[in-house]
């Protein structure tokens, strides 16, 4: 472990934020055992760390969400130690959290302005609301128009609205959470221009992250989280992204893009032989939209892995769901292994081959109050039954296996799975899904909220699965992954295939402007 | 300690409730008979000799615990599924009196074995039947089960009280004629001690009812994806669970365990139907899933504590208002649901200070408490 906590060299004289030998504990889990960290004025500072490092809990202690059991907080030289949200907020401290608080029925003027509402002989200033966060959107570069419902924008303009929001209350340190989960490349670079301009403009930011890209592309000091504590602290100009994981991780941890091409139907050369999942013409209602997966069509090989790039809610979640069995297709037809399963029910699915980790593993993938030994059979519990009574040495011995064979910790299978960290949850999903016979496996954010040790973990239980002639279809938000798997790629937008190319032909410049619609065409290899 | 961990969590569960639900019931208890003027200390000796000082007490609370054991059951098995079954009166109702129909239509010399398993089968078709009303509604078309559980409740009374006063009473009452066949004998006819009392043999075809459910909820796959969807219904859905089915199965099986409650008091202590008979037990069995948090052995737990309660209210009536236990029994189904999280958090949080010393104590100084996340 690396003590290089203290200061840096020093010729920032003052720090907007100080955080000294902070502990914070819940229950049995300490969330922050000393952690340290100081950011000078008017830089980005990274907070990077595995989840579960203890960023989140600094941060909700920094911004008064949380009272620290030990330790001394300074916000520009001032002591504020175990204060509350509203004096930070007095004091310029705000936060933006990953998921949104706006109110979709109300304007953008409205909504960055409420709680304090420029006020006229007793009632709401609605032109001078509109004025004065026209002028703050003027100055900062965060461009949306004032008068348009919140309802109506798009998601990045929606992150603009919330740091609207702290600015107008008059931040000076402004905490960002994870902000680029929602966003596509574009928008991605439009909110870095975004920061170092409000930066330049006198504002401290601190990016609470796990992205390394995104820490070498726009921070200036990086601290770096493990298992509560802050393990080291660099320049970004100074490091790597291979420093920083170590850093993070505790050990040397591959982040080459490996394109190990899989050895089956790449080039999209499906005819020679039956494609393990075919597609045609799939359409999907959508909750809100009637066409949420819009006629789409694609054939994935055996050991072919195709990966859908897209920005979230274009219809990945439908188009999965769908093929599941868990939403009614509306047309098309779905052929598994050359079986039709359209109108199958999720069980016969499973009986035919298909193997799905699901998008959420919170709401579907997993039953939290469950066992991990329980929750290795859900979905395959009639495999585990005899007579109608689940064999429980059977469902015992299995968990021993997977437990063993993906590294579950902690390794006594009869914990609820609720008490594992969000790796180890994950690592259940993908041990039960991979262990089981199947033909093909939908694969949605296998490797979201998990920490990097486990991601390289997942990353390479996939690749073995598509070795073993497996066909994988791959869903993530993160467009690093699909590039980094897939030996084909698609890009989902509006509920359609816009794009459809060979891994070599795909970066995310090529792939940026078929995620947000600016380009369209045919599908090449389809 | 962690193997143990998940069987603690499982005691606790069953066990913690009711002792959370005595101690309030001691302390509210307290005030409320020095309210009166009586001394408490005498009022709650009186209390405890008129139910377990005696055998015909203990028959009683038996007799009682039975039927809140069987509507207890039923909620805490339409809970597990992730559904509200209020209906437990109704179908109590109906179980009863399907058993006292078919006990009238069998001949007088039927075997009281024989007629005692086609009265207990008609108690639990009777029960399964209003049950599976609210169970179609919710699996077909989404009705909600509370809304419809408590219209049914009215429905179901309404029509028995019709059928029994209009064309099925003895003259001047308001309950059937007794049945030819199919009577339950008394537990005092085997143990003399108990004479008087109204306990009988249903209580043993309740326990297996109770440990089949145990059974069934925790060992079975059906039990497995029943509990899966009371838990989260899109996980559930994920496994290859068929939600509606599972809602419609469990409903039907909530009712039939409630109509099984009807057994103890038309087979077991009267020997005909009597309009209203269930009095209000179908609705206290709400209280008893409560505080038994809907698991089988804690509804035995809870419905032994009601029943004591109950048939505790009698015994002390000369000194206190017997309103006095009715407070009691409201007050501990308020406390019980909103203190017993918060009692757990705290013996959670007391068992494990206590853990982390003294694997702290064992480890060198240095070593992290509590491990870490991961």
């Amino acid at each position: 472990m690396t003590p290089g906590t203290e200061a840096p060299t020093g010729h920032r004289p003052a720090s907007a934020v100080r955080m000294a030998g902070v502990d914070k504990r819940f229950g049995a889990v300490q969330a922050n055992r000393g952690a340290n960290i100081e950011v000078a004025a008017g830089e980005i500072h990274a907070l990077v760390g595995e989840n579960g490092a203890g960023k989140s809990t600094l941060m909700k202690i920094l911004s008064g969400m949380l009272a620290p059991d030990a330790g001394r907080i300074e916000v520009g030289g001032r002591e504020v130690t175990g204060w509350t949200t509203a004096q930070a907020i007095a004091a310029g401290v705000g936060m933006v959290h990953q998921h949104f608080m706006l109110v979709p029925t109300l304007t953008v003027a409205e909504n960055v302005v409420l709680g304090r509402e420029p006020v006229s002989v007793g009632t709401f200033d609605r032109d001078r609301a509109v004025r004065e966060v026209e002028e703050l959107s003027r100055q900062s570069g965060l461009l949306v128009s004032a008068d348009r419902l919140v309802a109506d924008l798009s998601v990045g303009e929606a992150q603009r609205v919330e740091i609207l929001k702290t600015l107008y209350r008059g931040a000076r340190v402004l905490l960002l959470d994870e902000p680029t989960a929602v966003l596509s490349p574009p928008e991605v670079a439009e909110l870095w221009t975004v920061l170092r301009r409000v930066r330049d403009q006198g504002t401290t930011i601190i990016l609470i992250t796990h992205k390394l890209d995104e820490v070498m592309a726009v921070t200036d000091n990086i601290t770096v989280m493990r298992q509560g504590a802050t393990v080291e602290r660099m320049r970004t100009r100074e490091t790597t992204p291979e420093g920083i994981a170590r850093a993070m991780v505790g050990r040397d941890v591959d982040l080459r893009v490996r394109d190990t091409a899989g050895n089956g139907g790449t080039r999209g050369e499906v005819g020679g032989r039956a494609p393990a999942l075919e597609v045609r013409g799939l359409t999907v209602r959508g909750a809100r939209v009637e066409k949420a997966v819009n006629d789409v069509s694609f054939a994935i090989a055996p050991g072919e892995i195709l990966g859908i790039a897209g920005v979230e809610g274009n219809g990945q979640t439908e188009l999965l769901d769908a093929l599941a069995g868990l939403r009614t297709v509306t047309g098309g037809s779905i052929l598994l292994g050359g079986q039709d399963i359209t109108h199958s029910s999720v069980r016969q699915r499973g009986d035919a081959g298909l193997s799905h980790i699901p998008e959420d593993r919170h709401h579907r993938g997993l039953i939290l109050e469950y066992s991990v030994a329980e929750n290795l059979i859900l979905g395959q519990q009639h495999r585990f039954t005899q007579r109608g009574v689940i064999d429980r040495a059977r469902v015992a011995a299995n968990a021993a296996t997977q437990a063993a064979a993906f590294d579950i910790r902690p390794s006594d299978p009869s914990l609820a799975v609720r008490t594992l960290s969000g790796g180890n949850q994950q690592k259940v999903v993908i041990a039960r899904e991979l262990s089981r016979n199947f033909i093909a496996l939908l694969a949605a954010q296998p490797t979201r909220g998990v920490d990097v040790g486990a991601i390289e973990f997942i990353h390479d239980q996939l690749r073995k699965a598509r070795d073993a002639g497996k066909a994988i279809l791959l869903v993530s938000a993160e467009l690093r992954e699909v590039l980094t798997l897939s030996d084909r790629i698609a890009v989902m937008y509006g509920g359609r295939f816009v794009a459809v190319m060979n891994r070599a032909d795909a970066s995310e410049e090529v792939l940026g402007p078929y995620m947000t619609g600016a380009r369209k065409k045919t599908e090449t290899a389809a | 300690m962690s193997l143990s961990a998940s069987r603690r969590a499982a005691l606790e569960e069953a066990i913690l409730p009711p002792l959370v639900a005595l101690a309030i019931v001691l302390v509210v208890g307290d005030v409320l008979i020095l309210a009166t003027g009586e001394a408490p200390s005498d009022v709650w000796a009186a209390l405890v000799s008129g139910t377990w000082g005696n055998w015909y007490g203990i028959g009683q609370v038996l007799y009682k615990a039975t039927t809140l054991a069987c509507a207890g059951l039923a909620v805490a098995v339409s809970l597990r599924a992730g559904l509200f079954n209020i209906g437990a009166e109704g179908q109590l109702a109906a179980g009863g009196f399907g058993a006292a129909i078919v006990g009238l239509a069998l001949p007088a010399g039927t075997p009281g074995i024989i007629a005692i398993a086609l009265c207990t089968l008609a108690a639990i078709v009777g029960g399964g039947a209003v049950g599976a009303v609210p169970g179609v509604l919710r699996a077909r078309f989404g009705a909600h089960e509370v809304i419809v559980t408590i219209m049914v409740n009215f429905i179901v009374l309404a029509l028995l009280n019709y059928i029994v006063a209009a064309k099925l009473h003895v003259p001047e009452t308001l309950h059937t004629p007794s049945m030819n066949a199919g009577t339950v004998p008394r537990l005092a006819d085997a143990i003399p001690a108990f004479h008087g009392s109204a306990a009988n043999w249903t209580i043993l075809l309740v326990g297996a009812a109770i440990a089949a459910v145990a059974w069934y909820l925790f060992r079975t796959r059906a039990g497995f994806e029943l509990r899966a969807v009371g838990l989260q219904p899109e996980a559930a859905e994920y496994g290859g669970v068929k939600v509606p089915r599972v809602w419609l199965r469990a409903l039907v099986l909530s009712g039939a365990i409630a109509g099984l409650g009807g057994v103890n008091f038309v087979m077991g202590y009267k020997g005909y139907y009597e309009d209203g008979f269930a009095g209000g037990a179908g609705f206290l069995g709400i209280a008893v899933a409560l505080v038994g948090r809907n698991h089988p052995l804690g509804v035995v737990v809870a419905a032994l504590f009601f029943a004591t309660l109950s048939q505790g209210g009698l015994a002390i009536n000369a000194m206190v208002p017997r309103q006095v236990v009715e407070v009691l029994q409201g007050i501990v189904i308020l406390a019980v649901a909103a203190s017993v999280p918060e009692v757990r958090r705290l013996v959670r949080q007391a068992v494990s200070a206590r853990g982390v010393a003294a694997s702290s104590a064992a480890a060198a100084p240095s070593a992290p408490a509590g491990g870490s996340r991961g």
